[in-house]
């Protein structure tokens, strides 16, 4: 198939697996030996009692690619549902991140003005940094922190993306 | 643990037994006859288990590669799962080309393996790998048995798995401890996996869709594949009633190859890099492709931008990935394909379609054109046996037998698949995905475990067959009268075939200039040696070979220098065939083609 002029889109998909060892590792590693990319990836049980994780992948590739990924995930033997968040369904995307921000007078309180403008919350603060804690759009956590960057920015951590459906409808 | 497992035994009404046992009793309520292995420190008590058993024949290979790729030519002959029984580390890493083979060609195969004790993992413990964690892409399935609660059941899954949907190899890695710890034990029944539930049943709108298509093409074909043999012969039967109904043409992948007689006028035979000028053309030109069981390999589309541009493609398979994964399709069913035959004879009977029989004479006319050309002649010699004549005494000579096929990777392989002609599925073994010089020799030793009284030879490459020969030694040990064919040219033929093609005819390392003496190799393993090298003494010794009741080494000493044709060079279309050295001359191959394997 001739797919070198297709454009690369992006997509979000949720795997709901089993939660048994290596079971991670058949994902990511499905990713890998076939040269698929990984964005983000938010892996946690979501279901103690029923033993199911859920696995939150962002990935780009062309329509192919992903239609391909998305078979590809549905093989694994301890897979359940695959849900491809962009296309099947409208779904809301959330990302938490933590950033530190270091710096004094001028520059400490331009941080504070901007992470309030952004519903930052601050979660740590000494006499030269800030611990901010911010949800969004992955699109606003790279925005918030480009604007930390002259201000200071020390360290980041991102937890990627969680995703949902809209409406009554569950995965 | 063990008393917690007793008490749960008791409750369940389930036997107590140690791992070990588990693993002999679990086979044998699968219903395993038969097991390849090789023991080794961490499978010592599974061994033992089997010592005291005397119900389940274990064949004991010389190397690991070999153990699985006879369990693969056991299960592909018998359509019943093979089963593999090695040790840790090494013996695990030598399984490793097995299980990638038969994970590309769909082979079910068990696979258990033993493991250092669970307290050792991951300590560098002697003979310890990461045995998920590097059989993980090459199994379908995989588990590490850490609680000998778990074992029997996992190993039924294991079955389960390996046998149902689309087949494939599945390794069950299991703790020394485990093996002798004790544990209630549950039969085949207590499996009821949670989320694997293979697709089988067809949708009918998808049947209806196809029916319509087949009933109003001009120019169909049928392209089939290994999906045909592993559904059962079932499918094999279906497929020539719906072959006969329609008076379609019908090719057929390397892998599918029986599953339709040869021998019937509306037989191709093969298509792809090295398939017939008629198969190739038809599959360009036509107007409708039915493509049932095969999976649109790189070796079949050639070039897959130019491949059968004008066509409404149906596929058929089982595996859902493979739907729009190479080439895109018009009308999908994903099925078992016995199941979606039944229903496509079904549809076609009960709508009274009829073919547009005045298109399908005028798509024969230009087909039995094609044919014409005799794509696979061949120049023969009176001083050198063509490695294509021999292949043609062979299938000659053994007419009328039972007669099942194994091969090496290569030319003669190749030229196997072109000229012997097979009538029925399940008689045809080879490498087709993952191409593994040194398969053929071990699988028709695998074969002929099940098949004790039938003719099992490997037509072979001196190459190949240097790669596993040590599983000579077992045939020898358990009197398996394997046939193994060498069609020696002294090269690694097919490299230098493309090496004369694409790289200037600069034969870098493809010519073995030491070979073992092959009649001599023989005797010492004790088997029997057969040498033929002029054409006039070819058929005494193939008789000879056929009526020597004992493993035979056969030193065919063929043309070195002879190519295999016809080709699709790397880059070219179906429709642009080279059929002999002459044409190769003149032909160009792009640096993008050259890229290409």
């Amino acid at each position: 198939m001739n797919t070198k002029a297709a454009p690369i889109e992006r997509h979000t998909i949720a795997v709901l697996v089993d939660n048994e060892a290596g079971v991670l590792a058949r994902v990511i590693g499905l990713f890998s030996g076939r040269g698929y990319n990984i964005e983000s990836l938010t892996v946690a049980e979501v279901d103690a009692t029923a033993h199911t994780s859920r696995i939150t992948i962002v990935t780009s590739g062309t329509p192919e690619v992903i239609e391909q990924i998305e078979a590809q995930l549905r093989r694994l033997i301890p897979v359940h549902k695959v849900t491809n968040w962009t296309v099947a369904k409208p779904g809301i995307e959330r990302e938490m991140a933590l950033v530190k921000v270091v710096g004094t007078g001028d520059r400490r309180a331009e941080a504070m003005r901007i992470a309030e403008i952004f519903r930052a919350r601050i979660i740590d603060t000494a006499h030269t940094s800030f611990v901010f804690e911010i949800t969004g759009a992955p699109s606003k956590i790279d925005n918030f922190i480009d604007l930390m960057r002259p201000l200071g920015l020390a360290d980041v951590s991102r937890t990627g993306v969680a995703a949902i459906s809209r409406g009554p409808e569950a995965m | 643990m063990d008393r917690d497992d007793t008490l749960q035994g008791v409750k369940t009404g389930a036997i107590e037994m140690t791992g070990a046992q588990m693993v002999i009793r679990a086979l044998k309520d699968q219903g395993v006859k038969h097991i390849f292995g090789y023991p080794g420190g961490a499978v010592l008590p599974i061994y033992d288990a089997l010592f005291a058993d005397d119900e389940i024949v274990h064949v004991l290979c010389r190397h690991e590669q070999g153990a699985t790729h006879a369990a693969e030519g056991y299960a592909r002959s018998t359509g019943k799962p093979g089963v593999v029984l090695v040790t840790s580390g090494p013996g695990a890493t030598n399984a490793v080309t097995g299980l990638t083979d038969a994970l590309m060609d769909s082979v079910p195969l068990v696979v258990l393996t033993g493991q250092v004790a669970t307290h050792l993992i991951g300590n560098d413990a002697f003979q310890e790998c990461d045995t998920v964690g590097i059989t993980r892409p090459c199994t379908k399935h995989n588990w590490l048995v850490k609680d000998v609660g778990d074992l029997s059941r996992v190993i039924h899954e294991a079955f389960q798995i390996a046998t149902s949907g689309r087949p494939g190899p599945v390794v069950v890695d299991i703790p020394k401890d485990v093996q002798f710890k004790k544990g209630p034990y549950h039969g085949p029944d207590a499996v009821r996996h949670r989320t694997y539930k293979p697709k089988t049943d067809p949708e009918l709108g998808a049947i209806v869709k196809a029916i319509e298509l087949m009933a109003n093409a001009k120019k169909p074909l049928f392209y089939t594949g290994g999906g045909i043999i592993n559904s059962g012969p079932d499918a094999s039967r279906l497929l020539r009633e719906l072959v006969k109904l329609t008076g379609f043409p019908i090719t057929s992948t390397l892998m599918g190859l029986g599953a339709f007689p040869a021998s019937d006028p509306q037989w191709l035979g093969m298509l792809g890099m090295h398939g017939t000028f008629e198969a190739n053309n038809a599959m360009h030109d036509c107007d409708v492709m039915i493509c049932l069981g095969a999976r649109f390999d790189d070796r079949v589309t050639g070039a897959v931008d130019k491949f059968s541009p004008d066509s409404k493609k149906i596929h058929l398979d089982i595996d859902g990935s493979q739907i729009n994964k190479n080439v895109r399709v018009d009308v999908p069913i994903v099925a078992d394909a016995a199941k979606a035959l039944k229903e496509m004879l079904h549809f076609w009977k009960t709508q009274r379609r009829k073919v547009d029989a005045a298109a399908l004479a005028s798509w024969w006319k230009q087909i039995e054109q094609w044919r014409a050309k005799n794509s696979l002649a061949f120049k023969n010699s009176n001083t050198l046996i063509k490695p294509q004549y021999a292949i043609d005494r062979l299938y000659e000579l053994t007419r009328g037998r039972e007669v099942y096929i194994t091969t090496e990777v290569g030319q003669h392989q190749m030229w196997a698949a072109q000229r012997f002609k097979f009538e029925e599925p399940n008689h045809w073994m080879t490498s087709g995905g993952l191409g593994t010089m040194g398969y053929g020799l071990p699988a028709s030793i695998g074969v002929q475990m099940a098949h004790r009284d039938a003719l099992v030879i490997d037509i072979a490459g001196e190459a190949s067959v240097q790669m596993t020969m040590q599983e000579m030694s077992t045939a020898v040990q358990y009197e398996l009268p394997v046939k193994i064919f060498i069609l020696n040219n002294q090269y690694m033929g097919m490299v230098r075939q493309w090496q004369q093609l694409l790289h200037g005819g600069r034969y870098s390392h493809s010519y073995s200039e030491a070979l073992p003496d092959f009649v001599k190799l023989a005797e010492a393993f004790g088997a029997v040696g057969l040498r033929a090298e002029a054409p006039g003494e070819l058929d005494a010794k193939i008789k000879e070979m056929i009526d020597v009741k004992r493993p035979v080494l056969f030193d065919c000493r063929v043309d070195p220098h002879e190519n295999c044709y016809p080709m699709i060079p790397s880059g070219k279309a179906h429709n642009e065939m080279i059929l002999s050295d002459a044409e190769e001359e003149k032909t160009e191959v792009s640096d993008e083609g050259k890229m290409l394997v």
